[in-house]
């Protein structure tokens, strides 16, 4: 049997688009409101993990997942480091917010400069990984194999 | 600004760790590529680093982002060269040695090489910054890597051992963590030289004893000393040899003891004159360790517990002499770090390539090794006579660093101590030597072989340096230890060169 | 005063569960508790009786600049910090346990005794 009955897969995939959304929303925002990568990543994890609790038991996970959540952590690690060394290389300071994209005006929606990238970086680094510990946590027979 | 290499410290090992999951997909090989190539570049910075100050004679410092007291500090002297060079040579020889060990583990080979970097990246952030949070920060990353790869073999011992080792070690953490909200709750500041002002300026009240003693048991758990010894045993012998070569030779001494040292001395600004309780509470915990460390491997017949609860009781000689807490005393105790991470360092790796050709580790059955493994078996019986303070190698000036220190202190109990748990030291540690080196047996040995060239080579990389540091003691002295010793010893001057740089 | 003392009570709470269960999950339940209890402890620090939460919602906060009423933010980024390591080291205990109960098929304590040390 794959997955819970018919009434929990309909839901969850409702459920589910309305959470990434608001995952989303908090990673964009994180610059301007409460929230930000880390707690917007949370919420796409967990869009994930009520999709892959739903649709097929946990022993049928592929692998194919496992690989791509752990590539797409790896990313949002890079990317957060790449956006460090942006500053760096820039304007010789580690971190330094560079002025190298829209500074913008206060409290708009595309303001902030490096700020709104590194949370969508840590945005992705989190969502992925906390997948993959899900992942690693529920399957972890499969995993051993591997 | 000449302080610009210092976030390179913490970004190379860090983006290698991102680097191996992902390339590593493409190619298996690639993981090895990139850390042994991460682990050279940061061996490079930190000779490279240390070479500037010690030409220009002043510290190398950073504000990260540029915001100066309300960022991060990074933070580069003579005391943090010293700390780093070890932690990249350790962890250079560590990273190549892993290359040919891992070929007994089926699978894992990127997560465990990803684990290593983020060991790495762990402790030189921890050497470099000039942040309380941040080196909390720094500590956790290198701790909760150092529990994976502890676990790494997935085997009952080894998963058994590291989540003993981790929940002490996160009781630790969470002491600690204690200890810095109390301090952040009274001075409002984590930068560590703006921090010792604050606290200058409070005196000597009850809450800066017990902010010390809060962040001392934290510090102790994370260095294995004596009575929080009990996962340091287990996680060594569990782990597989370059980590166990890394959390001894390094880990322990870095998050522990370089900890305790920069936030206690710098900081808090203790010193021997002033505070004479904490110094004799050094004093009275590194005897304890030392000597019961010291029995206990006595009575050892495993090879890595033996070296583990070596390990302990040379903890407990690095605090004694910090105990000391004269310029002999503390020299004695930054030279013992250097000579203890090479020689252990080595042991660990023989034990690990002995253990991988005989198929075994227990003394009583590892016998005539001498004949198939010679060099593995001289670089151990070199480590083995600097460890136990035999002439000419390292142990031999740091142990004697701490004797003179003990005499010109006029605590001669305590250079009496020292001496005799050198004999007791090299007692146990030639017990290793006569069993499974030398001793004949009629039959012969087992199929053993040398190991492979990669494994052997940074064995004697590290065999050569201890050699090194013994002969040319004198310019370990001038150059690395001398100028780190004062750093200690002037401990509020650290604020001064901070805040004015 | 009180909610300090709650954190400490919190503490020793966890270090008890932590020091005299035997179940490996109550363990690491006793763990998160500690951990609770010290991110509290920090939190309360920047605590300022009928301060604002320190965000600048409004273009005039903007441009008065640096608004005193707010409560120290620095304690918040910090307990945020740490709450995320403990999740990875809570992750990393629970996965411990359960191979631990795959190797042993037990989470009692007193049974998973292969090390002497």
């Amino acid at each position: 049997m794959r997955g819970m009955s018919l009434i929990v897969r309909v839901m969850t995939g409702l459920l589910a688009g309305i959470l990434m959304l608001y995952g989303g929303y908090i990673i964009l925002h994180g610059h301007l409101t409460p929230g930000g990568g880390f707690a917007g990543g949370v919420l796409v994890a967990a869009a994930l993990i009520l999709v892959s609790l739903a649709h097929g038991s946990v022993e049928q996970v592929e692998r194919r997942e496992y690989i791509l959540s752990s590539v797409f952590e790896s990313s949002g690690g890079l990317l957060f480091l790449g956006l460090a060394l942006a500053g760096y290389i820039a304007a010789d300071c580690f971190f330094r917010n560079a002025g190298l994209f829209f500074i913008g005006q206060p409290l708009q929606l595309v303001s902030g400069g490096l700020i709104p990238l590194a949370n969508i970086a840590i945005g992705l680094k989190v969502g992925a990984g906390l997948f993959a510990i899900f992942l690693a946590l529920g399957a972890s027979r499969f995993v051993m194999k591997e | 600004m000449e302080g610009r290499i210092l976030p390179l410290f913490v970004a190379i090992p860090l983006a290698g760790a991102f680097l191996v999951p992902l390339l590593s997909k493409l190619w298996s090989r690639f993981s090895d590529l990139i850390a042994s190539i991460a682990s050279a570049l940061l061996l490079g910075i930190s000779i490279y680093s240390w070479l500037i100050i010690s030409a220009a004679g002043v510290p190398l410092h950073y504000w990260v982002g540029g915001w100066r007291l309300i960022g991060i500090a990074m933070w580069f002297d003579a005391l943090t060269a010293l700390v780093v060079f070890i932690i990249n040579i350790v962890g250079f020889c560590a990273t190549i040695y892993s290359i040919r060990y891992l070929d007994r583990y089926t699978s894992g080979r990127w997560k465990f090489f990803t684990l290593l970097l983020l060991l790495i990246a762990g402790l030189n952030g921890l050497a470099i910054s000039g942040d309380l949070f941040n080196m909390f920060v720094f500590i956790e990353i290198s701790a909760i890597a150092s529990y994976a790869l502890v676990a790494f073999g997935t085997e009952e011992e080894e998963v058994e051992a590291a989540f003993k080792y981790m929940v002490l070690g996160e009781v630790g953490g969470a002491i600690l963590l204690f200890g810095i909200a109390l301090l952040y709750a009274r001075a409002s500041t984590l930068n560590l030289a703006h921090l010792s002002q604050v606290l200058a300026g409070m005196g000597r009240t009850p809450f800066y004893w017990f902010v010390i003693a809060t962040l001392l048991v934290g510090f102790a758990i994370k260095m294995g000393m004596e009575p929080f010894h009990a996962w340091l045993a287990d996680a060594h012998f569990s782990a597989p040899a370059p980590i166990s070569a890394m959390l001894s030779g390094v880990f322990i001494k870095i998050t522990g003891v370089y900890g305790m040292c920069r936030l206690m001395f710098n900081v808090f600004g203790v010193s021997r004159l002033e505070t004479p309780a904490f110094f004799n509470l050094l004093i009275a915990f590194g005897a304890v360790s030392m000597v019961l460390g010291g029995l206990l491997a006595y009575t050892q017949s495993d090879y890595k517990r033996l070296l583990a609860y070596s390990s302990i009781s040379q903890i407990g000689y690095l605090l004694v002499a910090l105990g000391i807490g004269n310029f002999w005393g503390i020299a004695g105790a930054l030279f013992h770090i250097i000579a203890h991470a090479l020689a252990k360092g080595t042991l660990f790796l023989a034990a690990g390539s002995v253990e991988r050709q005989a198929g075994t580790r227990n003394l009583e059955q590892l016998r005539g090794l001498e004949r198939v493994m010679p060099a593995t078996t001289w670089s151990h019986i070199i480590a083995s006579f600097s460890m136990a303070g035999l002439p000419p190698f390292a142990g031999f000036f740091s142990k004697l660093f701490i004797i003179i220190g003990a005499l010109t202190a006029r605590m001669y109990w305590l250079a009496f101590l020292a001496a005799l748990f050198s004999a007791v030291t090299l007692g146990y540690l030639t017990k290793v030597v006569n069993l499974s080196f030398f001793a004949r047996k009629d039959e012969p040995p087992t199929t053993a072989r040398e190991a492979p060239a990669l494994m052997v080579l940074a064995t004697l990389l590290l065999v050569v340096l201890v050699l090194a540091a013994g002969l040319g003691f004198k310019g370990v002295l001038d150059h690395l230890v001398g100028p780190a010793a004062k750093v200690l010893l002037n401990g509020l001057e650290y604020a001064r060169l901070v805040l004015g740089g | 005063m009180i909610p300090y003392v709650a954190c400490v009570l919190l503490f020793l709470i966890g270090l008890y569960v932590v020091i005299s269960k035997r179940n490996l999950i109550k363990i690491v339940i006793g763990f998160s508790l500690i951990e609770y209890a010290v991110n509290l402890f920090f939190a309360l620090v920047g605590f300022k009786k009928g301060a604002l939460a320190p965000i600048i919602t409004t273009l005039e906060q903007v441009r008065m600049g640096v608004n005193r009423n707010f409560v120290d933010p620095v304690p918040q980024a910090l307990v945020l910090t740490a709450i995320v390591i403990g999740l990875s080291t809570t992750a990393l205990m629970l996965s411990l346990a359960m191979r631990l109960y795959e190797k042993y098929k037990t989470f009692d304590i007193s049974e998973i005794r292969r090390l002497k040390g």
